[in-house]
């Protein structure tokens, strides 16, 4: 467990958060809130809509579609510089929220996605493939 | 009820050796002497961020520097919306009589105080830390996003967007403090090098030292007052990840309740001054507030619509893509020309009207927005 969330009573201990690509992990986990059914990305020990405590959290199963697209042929540092030209996209999965990932070469908007968790620039992050066009 | 009684914009471009607190000072002393104050009238100070000087307390330390002793001192941070969020501040500081005669200033030696690699990962930070940060996304990629799905939703093309660069860089062809002055076309814009598609490096604003000062009074004192009619906000989630939607950034709710608060509808409407980091913010924020039809705004663009010759004259100074991006400043720059416009002064870029001005600025990734309406005193 990371310190943020044993500090925090509200946070979700129904999934091991650890396996989440942003602690490090190979999955990605949402939320969402059991009281109005809110769906949300940005991990909170609370609903961002109504404000209910202890959301609950769950697995992505990567399904989506790309929203939008930018092939990025200026990097910030020379991590992201050796991988140039890359694809950032937004991708609104099945379960109802959007994610920010890499993307495949040659995606384009309304594509269906998949999503699994790449080793990109030595951290794991969100990679979407073409899964239909 | 507030006025914009003087400005004071510097030349935008590089200015080695001169400091956020060198430039500020250098668009204050442009401000007091275009409003025909000295220091000791100025009660409130009002001033935004710079990231080559992150202070805690930027207002305070200005103070001091410069020799003032407000009553009132606040540094504000609205990203791009910053510098129209402050005169929203003097405004409503003079309407409450907290503040007589607010000094609003903006200043960062942005080009030449740090690397360009250091300048792109500070401004990145806009993004979210922890899910859009560390995918080695950068401002132009969150851009190039909104871009792409603006192009397909709305049958643009990206040489549409590029005539919105043509016109910031015509007009800043007119304005010899702009830090770009050489004419380009639209096939120089999609040549240029891509940047974050379909970005590319002439879709792009860059960075530039400059300062920019204004001074909103209560009364109409000095030559050259403005009437501030009314001013408003609205923000959107923080991160383009979570924005509601990628196509409707809430800035003609912001505008229209800017001019409903004016008395004033669109049609009343006569020179604007719209933020434009990029071709694809200008574009979107054009048609949001219904200056352009959608899909329309490069055409009009081409047609010269937005030329002072036109109906509806737009950041005659050149822009954020011509005149230069130099952070707080840059946008308020777009105010300082509008003062110069509407109190005839603009020389060779004079529009032939402009009695009644609608000014908009955004922050983040069209996240923080800010409307003001001004008006001939």
């Amino acid at each position: 467990m990371n310190d943020a969330a044993t500090q925090d009573p509200a946070m979700d201990w129904t999934r091991d958060w650890t396996r989440d690509w942003t602690q490090g992990g190979d999955q990605l986990l949402y939320q969402h809130c059991l009281a109005c059914r809110h769906v949300w990305y940005f991990k909170r020990g609370f609903c961002p809509a109504c404000g209910q405590a202890e959301p609950a959290a769950a697995v992505c199963i990567g399904a989506g579609s790309v929203q939008a697209c930018t092939q990025v042929e200026r990097a910030p540092n020379d991590e992201f510089r050796a991988l140039l030209p890359y694809v950032i996209v937004l991708v609104d999965l099945d379960e109802g929220f959007r994610a920010m990932g890499h993307g495949a070469p040659g995606l384009v908007i309304g594509d269906r996605v998949r999503c699994e968790i790449r080793t990109i620039a030595g951290k794991p992050l969100p990679y979407f493939e073409l899964a239909a066009r | 009820m507030s006025y914009l009684v003087g400005s004071g914009l510097t030349r935008f471009g590089r200015h080695p050796g001169r400091g956020t607190l060198d430039l500020m000072s250098d668009a204050a002393d442009l401000a007091l002497a275009d409003a025909g104050l000295a220091r000791g009238d100025i009660d409130g100070l009002l001033c935004g961020y710079a990231t080559t000087q992150p202070h805690l307390m930027l207002a305070t330390v200005f103070a001091e520097h410069y020799g003032l002793h407000p009553s009132y001192a606040h540094a504000m941070q609205l990203g791009g919306a910053t510098g129209f969020g402050l005169v929203m501040l003097a405004h409503a500081l003079v309407g409450s009589g907290l503040a007589r005669r607010v000094l609003v200033v903006g200043g960062e030696n942005r080009l030449t105080g740090q690397s360009r690699d250091s300048s792109v990962q500070v401004l990145a930070q806009v993004g979210h830390p922890v899910y859009e940060v560390p995918l080695g996304a950068t401002i132009p990629a969150y851009y190039g996003l909104l871009a792409s799905r603006y192009l397909h939703d709305f049958g643009s093309t990206e040489a549409d967007l590029a005539e919105l660069a043509v016109l910031m860089r015509k007009h800043a062809v007119q304005h010899e403090g702009a830090q770009f002055r050489s004419p380009i076309s639209v096939a120089d814009v999609l040549a240029s090098r891509s940047i974050a598609s379909p970005l590319k490096l002439l879709d792009c604003c860059a960075i530039a030292d400059g300062g920019c000062a204004v001074i909103v009074s209560a009364e109409p004192v000095g030559a050259h007052a403005l009437r501030v009619a009314a001013a408003t906000q609205h923000h959107n989630a923080q991160h383009v990840s979570a924005l509601a939607s990628l196509t409707d950034c809430g800035a003609g709710t912001c505008t229209a309740r800017a001019l409903a608060a004016a008395g004033r509808s669109l049609a009343d409407v006569e020179a604007a001054a719209i933020y434009d980091s990029f071709t694809i913010t200008l574009t979107m924020l054009l048609e949001e507030i219904g200056l352009a039809p959608r899909g329309r705004a490069g055409v009009l663009a081409r047609e010269g619509h937005f030329s002072a010759s036109g109906a509806m004259p737009l950041n005659l100074h050149g822009g954020l893509m011509s005149y230069g991006h130099c952070g707080v400043a840059g946008a308020m720059a777009h105010l300082a020309e509008m003062h110069l416009q509407m109190t005839g002064r603009a020389g060779a870029r004079q529009a032939s009207r402009a009695g009644v001005a609608l000014l908009h600025g955004d922050g983040g990734v069209m996240s923080s927005h800010v409307s003001l309406v001004l008006e001939s005193a």
